[in-house]
């Protein structure tokens, strides 16, 4: 086995919302070209911390942080850190699929021609490759002008991913992907996830234990705003070290 | 017991919801009873497309087509001075404002719906006439005047309910847009806005509504000439000013000639407010 090679690494990382610590001291170093999952009961942190790792808390005002927490060496919480370019880098998916209500194309188009891209062919081969990345073109491609919100919830979650995909990121956040979709479309994007592993880095935060199991590399166990253990996946799932962690994944809390 | 108060209750709420559509009903009938007989005596188009208002001649002519082009006028007026300022403010408010100054600006919005029209038209009078009078010619009593003071009493209208279409867009579309790497202001202009367009578009056409039916501030300032007006500087008279202007002394087919007046301008209304539903409707699909 070679070294693993680390995208994304946090050290120290601590996170208040106005007088309340969310986050307590946190380190965790994000493997590169891997699925990471985060798994913990409600209210455990990891929604929080997957938001700072493309500082989708700066919306919140009361929010501050301490830490540091590097993107390929650099740290993003830095004063010269471009915020947009870096949600650029780092792409997010969130649990309520939120396509703009506008036409798939527009869609997908969005974020390219955000960072500038205005060429016509060069769009089109965009939102056809994004499309495809997220395995949904077959399913879309004669409807690109229709309305993204009139299609099916899980089309539209895969039609959220095909848009962050379409900027170019290199890690690709998702923030419980699949807990407002059904059973079927939650295994297509589990599919996908998987599929889209050999080109990205995959953070997914999710409340369904077996999804964590199928599909990440390492999973990180999250309570009270702590990591309690991280690790290989099978590791966590088979024999985890710590008490807490085998309550948890065995269903005695949570 | 209790089931003979609650059906006593609810004819008390069933009587109060019946009161206002009696009142519509009421005015409808009055009105279309005094004006389309008249309309139908004089005839049609010579009412509608009539260009001359001579109610003391004899014979007498009640010609309105310069008040239907004036009452066009002056509100397209208004919309070119209103809508740009109204719904650049609402995007502020909604978007842009630090909280302090919004706690200053929200109700003096609401103040400035709350003032009475009269107070606006002498503000005018002392105001813009002048004004206008030294820097652009003619006697300030015109076009111009006229839109800009409707320009500005539209505006709370205009604001109020662009500022509610932007904050009923969902946050989500806010935060996906900013996840893509986009600016807050590109969020804004490209993802909220459009959203919020058919709203956006409602508050516009509730505006105009207001603007086609104002009438105390107007007669103020508008010089109420019956012709049409040949330029921004020109006076003009309104629809609603007409009816205003002469009620006090008409009498006979005078009388119900203006009254015939008031059933155009309920159909202006009528065309207005069947824009806005569907416009309303269109956005509540969303």
């Amino acid at each position: 086995m070679s070294t693993p090679t680390y995208k994304m690494e946090v050290k120290d990382l601590k996170l208040w919302y106005g007088d309340f610590q969310a986050l307590h001291g946190l380190d965790l170093a994000i493997p590169d070209k891997k699925i990471t999952a985060f798994i913990g009961p409600s209210g455990c942190g990891k929604s929080t911390f997957i938001k700072s790792l493309n500082r989708m808390n700066d919306l919140i005002e009361t929010c501050r942080i301490e830490g540091t927490i590097e993107l390929d060496g650099k740290n993003i919480y830095d004063h010269k850190t471009d915020v947009n370019q870096l949600r650029k880098k780092v792409g997010m998916v969130f649990q309520q699929p939120n396509p703009f209500p506008k036409s798939i194309y527009d869609n997908i188009a969005y974020g390219p021609r955000t960072h500038g891209i205005k060429n016509k062919k060069e769009l089109d081969e965009i939102v056809e490759r994004s499309l495809k990345q997220a395995a949904i073109w077959d399913e879309v491609k004669d409807y690109l002008d229709r309305n993204a919100l009139s299609i099916s919830g899980g089309q539209q979650q895969r039609i959220c991913i095909a848009r962050a995909l379409a900027v170019g990121p290199e890690v690709l956040l998702m923030d419980e992907p699949t807990s407002a979709l059904d059973p079927i479309s939650t295994a297509k994007i589990e599919e996908l996830v998987s599929d889209l592993k050999s080109e990205y880095t995959i953070v997914m935060v999710t409340h369904n234990m077996q999804q964590a199991s199928r599909v990440s590399d390492e999973t990180a166990f999250f309570l009270n705003g702590h990591i309690i253990e991280h690790g290989d996946t099978r590791k966590i799932f088979t024999n985890p070290d710590q008490e807490e962690t085998e309550n948890y994944i065995s269903g005695r809390f949570g | 017991m209790k089931n003979s108060k609650e059906m006593i209750m609810k004819g008390i709420f069933f009587l109060s919801a019946c009161f206002s559509i009696v009142a519509l009903l009421l005015i409808v009938v009055f009105i279309f009873a005094n004006g389309v007989p008249f309309m139908l005596d004089y005839g049609f188009f010579k009412f509608i497309f009539g260009m001359e208002w001579t109610p003391t001649n004899s014979p007498a002519s009640y010609g309105i087509f310069p008040m239907i082009i004036g009452s066009i006028y002056v509100t397209l007026g208004a919309a070119v001075v209103g809508v740009p300022i109204g719904v650049m403010t609402a995007i502020f408010m909604a978007d842009f404002c630090p909280p302090f100054l919004y706690k200053i600006l929200k109700p003096a919005v609401n103040l400035m719906a709350a003032i009475p029209s009269i107070v606006y038209g002498f503000f005018a009078l002392q105001v813009f006439t002048p004004l206008i009078r030294q820097y652009f010619g003619g006697n300030g009593y015109s076009v111009l005047t006229a839109s800009i003071l409707l320009g500005i009493m539209i505006l709370p209208t205009v604001i109020s309910l662009s500022e509610s279409a932007l904050r009923a867009v969902p946050r989500t579309y806010y935060t996906g847009s900013i996840a893509l790497g986009a600016t807050h202001e590109r969020s804004i202009f490209r993802v909220l806005l459009p959203a919020a367009k058919s709203g956006i578009i409602s508050s516009i056409i509730l505006g105009i509504g207001r603007a086609i039916g104002e009438t105390m501030a107007v007669v103020l300032i508008a010089g109420n000439q019956a012709i049409i007006p040949d330029s921004l500087l020109s006076g003009v008279r309104t629809l609603t000013t007409n009816i205003v202007i002469e009620m006090a002394y008409a009498t006979g087919e005078h009388r119900d000639a203006l009254i015939a007046t008031a059933v155009v301008l309920f159909g202006f209304i009528l065309l207005i407010n069947s824009i806005f539903l569907y416009f309303k409707n269109k956005e509540a699909k969303y």
